[in-house]
C-alpha cells in the first residue's frame, strides 16, 4: 500500500509534529521507502502464532498498592519549560 | 607509572594496583580527564564532570584505603548520554531534552556509585539512541579513533561516543545501551568488547526509554575481563523496573576459565548474506576453527526466519518509540517551542516536537504512530509480533538441541566514512544491525569481540549469542575466542 501526501499530513499530526506543506511530498516517499521493507513480512506464515507480548516468559513485577513516595513537588517541577504557584503552566486549552 | 599510560590500563589491572597501592583513583581520574580535554576532536564525552570525577575519586581512595573496595572502587567510567544522572545534564543527543538536569539518579549509575566508580562524564550517542553511525546527534558526530588513511569513520552507534571513548583510551570503561546492536556494533567498529545482556538482566529505570521491549544496557570495556567485572556491577533486580528479573548475579569474571572443550558451538548458515564481503566470511571461519582448535563441537544450524527480524524490528521498535516520545509535549520537561499570539495547546506540541525532534527520530515516531493507527494495528504491528515469536522460536528450538552459543560476524562491514551514509535511503543505514537485531528481538545474550583487522587496517568484531541468563557461560566462550584471536592492535594517535 503506497502512502500518498494526505496521509503523511494526517499521520504528522496524529504523531503532533509539525511538518511544513513543502516536506510532505518527501516524507511519503520515505515512508513508502520503509514500508515497501517491511511489507517482506506478509511473506510469512504466521497462523496460529500468538503475538509476543513479553520475550521472558515471566509475568509484570506487581507491588502492594500502598503510597510509597510523595511530596517532591519542588522536584516534579524543577525542569518544567513554565511552571507556576506549584503548577505546569500550558497555553489556553479550553476557550 | 607514567600518567599517560594510566588510561590505557584495564578495570582489572587498574583494580589491582589500587589495591596494591601502586596508584590512587585520584591519579587514575587526573589522567583520564588530561585525555579527555585532549580528544576534542573526537567529540566522544559531550558533557565532562571534573569536580564529580574529582570528588568521587577521593571517595573512593579513602575507601580503597580501608580495605573494603568493591572490584569498581576508584574506577573511572564514562557514561552514555541516555542515563539520567542526578544534576548533570542528560538528553539523549537531543535538542528536545536541552537543559534538563534530572533529579535522580538511574539505577545502573547508582548501583555503579555505590561500588565507588568514579564518572568522568556523559558520551555521545545517535539522537534518543536512533542511529547506527553516531550522526543524528544534537552534538554533532562521534569520531572513531581509528582511520581510513586520512579518512574520518564513524565509532558506529547509537553508542558511538562510548565506544570512541574506551577504544582512545579516555576511560577504563564505559556504559551503553543496546536497543538493535548499539553496544554491539559499535564496539566490532572501534577494536573493544561490548556484552548486551539478557533482557530483563539490567534495570532499565533511569534510562531514557527508546523501545521498551528491546533495550538493555550493558558495559564496554578493552577487553571481555571487563566486560564481566562491569556487567555485574551494572546488574541485578530492581523493583522499580518492572520487567527486571528476580535471578541472582553470578561471579561473571570467575566464570572465565577459557576451558570451552565440549561447549556446542552453532553457525547459523542464514547469516551467510548473499554479497558477503570476502573478509568477513573469512574473519568468520577464522573464528569458528579458533572455537574448535579449543575443544568446541562446531555444528551447523538453521534460523530460518533471520531474514524476517529487520522487518521485524522497524514495525516494534518504531511503534515502542512512538508511545515512548509522546512524553516529550514541551510541559514537563526539556525544550518548549516559542508560541505565537493566539496558539493553543495543540500548535504547542507539534511546534516544540517540530524543533526538538532531529529526521530520524520524527521519521520513527512517525512510522511508529502509522503502524499503530486503526486499520493498520493488525497488518504491521501485530503481524511483526507474531514474526518476532517465531524468530524467538528459533533461537528456543537450537539450544533446546544442545547448542551452548552462536557464532556470528557482529557487522556487515568495518566501520565506514562520516556522511557517506547521507545520501543513502534510511534502509541502508538499517542493515547495519542485520547480524545483531535478531538477538534483541529474542531477548537473548550477546557479545562482540575484537577478531581481526580488515585489508585497510581497520578492526572487525565477531558476536557470540549465548542462551538466557547464561551470560557467565556467554563470556567464558568469548574469553576463549578472545585469548586464541589474540587483537592487540590500537589506534595511532591523530586527535
Amino acid at each position: 500500500m503506497s502512502i500518498d501526501t494526505e496521509t503523511a499530513r494526517r499521520v504528522a499530526k496524529l504523531a503532533r509534529i509539525r511538518v511544513e506543506d513543502d516536506a510532505l511530498p518527501g516524507l511519503a516517499q520515505e515512508f513508502n521507502a520503509i514500508l515497501g521493507f517491511i511489507e517482506q513480512l506478509s511473506e510469512v506464515d504466521v497462523d496460529g502464532i500468538e503475538p509476543m507480548t513479553s520475550v521472558t516468559p515471566q509475568r509484570l513485577f506487581r507491588r502492594d498498592d500502598l503510597v510509597t513516595d510523595g511530596d517532591q513537588q519542588d522536584k516534579v517541577l524543577e525542569n518544567a519549560p513554565d511552571a507556576r504557584e506549584g503548577f505546569f503552566a500550558v497555553p489556553k486549552v479550553v476557550e | 607509572m607514567i600518567m599517560s599510560d594510566l588510561t590505557k590500563l584495564t578495570i582489572a589491572a587498574a583494580r589491582d594496583a589500587l589495591r596494591r597501592g601502586d596508584v590512587t583513583s585520584a591519579e587514575l581520574t587526573q589522567s583520564c580527564l588530561a585525555a579527555i580535554d585532549g580528544a576534542d576532536a573526537l567529540n566522544a564525552f559531550v558533557h565532562k564532570t571534573p569536580e564529580v570525577a574529582t570528588a568521587q575519586a577521593a571517595s573512593a581512595d579513602d575507601r580503597i584505603k580501608s580495605g573494603e573496595a568493591p572490584d569498581l572502587c576508584g574506577i573511572p567510567l564514562g557514561i552514555k548520554d541516555l542515563f539520567c544522572t542526578k544534576g548533570v545534564p542528560s538528553q539523549a543527543a537531543s535538542r528536545i531534552l536541552d537543559g534538563f538536569k534530572p533529579e535522580y539518579e538511574s539505577t545502573v549509575t547508582t548501583q555503579l556509585f555505590e561500588q565507588g566508580a568514579v564518572m568522568l562524564g556523559k558520551l555521545n550517542m545517535d539522537e534518543f539512541a536512533m542511529g547506527s553511525s553516531n550522526e543524528t546527534s544534537v552534538y554533532g558526530d562521534a569520531v572513531n579513533p581509528w582511520r581510513d588513511g586520512q579518512t574520518q569513520l564513524t565509532p558506529g552507534g547509537s553508542s558511538g561516543g562510548s565506544a570512541s571513548a574506551v577504544a582512545a583510551d579516555l576511560c577504563l570503561g564505559a556504559t551503553g545501551t543496546d536497543t538493535g546492536g548499539s553496544i554491539r556494533q559499535p564496539a566490532a567498529f572501534t577494536g573493544i568488547t561490548g556484552i548486551k545482556p539478557t533482557y530483563g538482566r539490567v534495570s532499565r529505570w533511569g534510562i531514557v526509554a527508546f523501545a521498551s521491549s528491546l533495550d538493555q544496557a550493558g558495559p564496554m570495556t578493552k577487553d571481555v575481563r571487563d566486560s564481566a567485572i562491569l556487567l555485574r556491577a551494572m546488574a541485578g533486580f530492581d523493583p522499580k523496573d518492572s520487567t527486571s528479573a528476580d535471578i541472582p548475579v553470578p561471579d561473571f569474571e570467575a566464570a572465565l576459565t577459557g576451558d570451552i572443550k565440549g561447549k556446542v558451538i552453532g553457525i547459523p548458515k542464514e547469516y551467510r548474506m548473499d554479497g558477503m564481503p570476502a573478509e568477513i566470511e573469512k574473519l568468520w571461519s577464522d573464528g569458528t576453527a579458533m572455537l574448535r582448535d579449543a575443544g568446541a563441537e562446531i555444528r551447523d544450524i538453521s534460523l530460518p526466519h533471520t531474514k524476517y527480524a529487520l522487518p521485524a524490528y522497524y514495525v516494534i521498535a518504531p511503534a515502542e518509540a512512538s508511545s515512548n516520545l509522546a512524553r516529550y509535549d514541551g510541559v514537563r520537561f526539556g525544550h518548549r517551542a516559542k508560541l505565537e499570539q493566539g496558539d493553543g495547546i495543540t500548535e504547542m506540541y507539534e511546534k516544540t516536537r517540530a524543533e526538538g525532534f532531529g529526521d530520524e527520530v520524527k521519521r520513527r515516531v512517525m512510522v511508529g504512530t502509522y503502524v499503530l493507527s486503526a486499520g493498520f494495528y493488525d497488518a504491521y504491528y501485530n503481524r511483526a509480533r507474531r514474526v518476532r515469536a517465531l524468530i524467538k522460536r528459533d533461537f528456543d528450538q537450537v539450544f533446546a538441541e544442545g547448542v551452548d552459543a552462536i557464532l556470528t560476524p557482529a557487522t556487515p562491514s568495518s566501520a565506514f566514512g562520516l556522511g557517506t551514509m547521507a545520501e543513502a535511503d534510511p534502509i541502508s543505514m538499517y542493515l547495519n544491525d542485520v547480524f545483531t537485531v535478531t538477538v534483541n528481538l529474542a531477548g537473548l545474550p550477546g557479545i562482540s569481540v575484537p577478531a581481526g583487522l580488515d585489508a585497510k587496517g581497520l578492526p572487525l568484531g565477531l558476536q557470540l549469542i549465548g542462551r538466557p541468563w547464561e551470560e557467565a557461560d556467554l563470556l567464558n566462550v568469548a574469553y576463549s575466542l578472545e585469548r586464541a584471536a589474540g587483537f592487540v592492535a590500537k589506534p595511532d594517535r591523530w586527535w
